[in-house]
């Protein structure tokens, strides 16, 4: 079923789902939503599954015109929507009609948005999964970015005769000041104790060097023991890899499956899907967790998303 | 460096849902197998929790469901199943593939440069490269990509000092004691000598990678003629590998 046609691409806008699990040993990266929660909670605002495949918008949006009725949410960075130029509200149920045209203006804050429709977005499943990569050319729409004159395909699924919003309290805040929590690496002991300092203790900035493949950071550096390679081993998205330079790569859903420097730290995976919000000249903080805090934070996370769509609120 | 295993292999823990079991620090066969090993066992084990293996040159990552299991409780399940390996660490015997190559020309334009670099004739550089067997270490950088081990020091190249900004789909290069294959087109700089027919990276087949880490590998030179023929019964999906037992 035919949902949007493109009229104007955005910036970088492909399509996402939570990612691609069980291919790493062949290289193929999990990809999926940068900022997990705000997809999943852009879904259950229409009622779809957690996983549905959606639109992941990057700081500047699309121009959709709708081919026929249906159903979507907005969620993630604000993003300001508008129909037809009415300013529509992110967080909840919005109705489309024939012929209306979404559009959105600049970022305000945060990266990315998500844009979900009544029934998910419909694209050929990729070794199980819609997720656009990109660089590997697989996935969502034809492996790429949205493009000028592409169709939106969606499923036939029954309107929503009750509409839902997020409680203002859920609402999360995105600053351009990041702290991101993380377990020491299992290559830590390759760095001076004055460079792990340096790591725990000081700001570092996005850099323009930033997608979904990963963000290179600019700061003090971080001090190595001698060498600062190791025989590759494999690597997953929230993994904080330190080069020779001394400044570190933050490893994103896109990233290569292997990786030849040491790894200092890990985030863990409620803060990768708050880092999906960081963009060019954010300032981002490590603070470093016990095995056991990481794992109450995971717990958590699980069970707010698990419960959000309980929590939402009729709109 | 020890080119040797560690005398036990070291458990580190990798974030909230992964965790490394790491057999050395060097690229080693005997390290390779018992990453291999390892990863063959616990598949056959099927533990609790348990959601991906990434076997690598020296290190098995195994990414687990935090809901299912811990890191500690994995940790001791996961040492159990390395103990019975302790008896027999040697892996079963992978796949042998062969892969043809047309070595030089405009298929390996950097042929010439790793012959002059040894004082060797082109000739010799391809004998040297294909007489010998080669062991798939991991998959990485690109998908699909395989890691070869390894070239006889003869042929032994440091990696371009600029990489290209595209690198042929099928391009066999090499990179210090290391030769790989391009499955996609993409940048690199390993050193290209050759091409293959074969389509190493297929998203829509199962399993989507030709090759698998454990799998030998033999380079068989075949003509021009020979690789458009290839070519043409691989898009068609007609091609069936040359195996060899």
């Amino acid at each position: 079923m035919k949902v949007f046609q493109v009229l104007k691409p955005g910036f970088f806008t492909t399509v996402q789902d939570l990612g691609r699990y069980g291919y790493l040993e062949y290289g193929v990266p999990i990809s999926g939503a940068m900022d997990a929660f705000s997809h999943v909670a852009t879904n259950l605002l229409v009622a779809n599954k957690p996983n549905d495949a959606c639109l992941e918008i990057t700081l500047i949006g699309p121009e959709l015109q709708a081919l026929t009725q249906t159903q979507v949410a907005i969620a993630g960075g604000d993003i300001s929507a508008k129909i037809n130029g009415q300013n529509a509200p992110m967080w909840q149920t919005l109705d489309i009609h024939e012929d209306d045209v979404l559009s959105f203006e600049r970022m305000k804050s945060g990266c990315r948005a998500y844009l979900s429709v009544r029934g998910g977005i419909d694209t050929p499943l990729v070794l199980g999964s819609r997720a656009t990569y990109v660089r590997g050319g697989f996935g969502g729409i034809n492996g790429r970015q949205l493009k000028t004159g592409d169709i939106i395909k969606g499923f036939d699924m029954s309107f929503l005769k009750v509409e839902y919003a997020m409680p203002e309290e859920l609402l999360p805040q995105f600053t351009s000041q990041i702290t991101a929590h993380v377990l020491l690496g299992s290559q830590a002991d390759m760095f001076t104790e004055n460079g792990i300092r340096t790591f725990f203790s000081s700001q570092f900035r996005v850099t323009l060097e930033a997608d979904r493949m990963g963000y290179r950071l600019e700061g003090p550096a971080v001090e190595h023991k001698a060498k600062a390679e190791i025989v590759s081993d494999a690597l997953l998205p929230g993994a904080v890899q330190v080069p020779k330079n001394g400044k570190p790569i933050i490893v994103m859903r896109d990233a290569q499956t292997t990786g030849g420097y040491p790894k200092i730290a890990v985030t863990i995976t409620p803060d990768v899907s708050l880092l999906g919000q960081a963009k060019p000249n954010d300032i981002i903080e490590l603070s470093e967790v016990t095995m056991r805090e990481a794992r109450e934070k995971f717990l958590e996370n699980y069970t707010l998303l698990n419960n959000l769509g309980k929590m939402l609120v009729r709109k | 460096m020890q080119t040797k295993p560690y005398a036990s292999a070291k458990y580190l823990p990798f974030g909230d849902n992964a965790l490394f079991i790491e057999f050395g620090d060097t690229i080693s066969l005997e390290i390779n197998r018992r990453v291999i090993a390892l990863n063959d066992a616990i598949l056959k084990d099927q533990i609790d929790g348990v959601e991906e293996l990434v076997p690598t040159y020296r290190s098995l990552l195994v990414r687990y469901n935090p809901l299912k299991t811990t890191y500690e409780h994995l940790v001791l399940r996961i040492k159990d199943v390395e103990k019975t390996l302790k008896e027999s660490p040697i892996e079963a015997e992978g796949r042998r593939i062969v892969i043809p190559i047309v070595y030089g020309g405009k298929y390996g334009p950097d042929l010439p440069y790793v012959a002059q670099h040894h004082g060797l004739s082109e000739e010799q550089v391809v004998k040297l490269h294909h007489e010998r067997e080669y062991r798939v270490y991991m998959i990485g950088f690109v998908a699909g990509f395989p890691y070869l081990g390894e070239v006889p020091d003869e042929i032994a190249m440091s990696r371009l000092e600029t990489p290209r900004l595209k690198v042929p789909a099928g391009s066999v290069g090499i990179a210090e004691k290391q030769t790989g294959i391009y499955p996609c087109e993409a940048p690199g700089g390993w050193q290209i000598i050759g091409r293959t027919p074969l389509r190493l990276f297929n998203p829509s087949q199962q399993p989507p990678a030709l090759l698998r880490p454990g799998d030998t590998i033999r380079f068989k030179p075949i003509s021009e003629k020979e690789f458009k023929i290839i070519e043409e019964a691989v898009s068609k999906g007609i091609y069936s590998l040359l195996s060899e037992e």
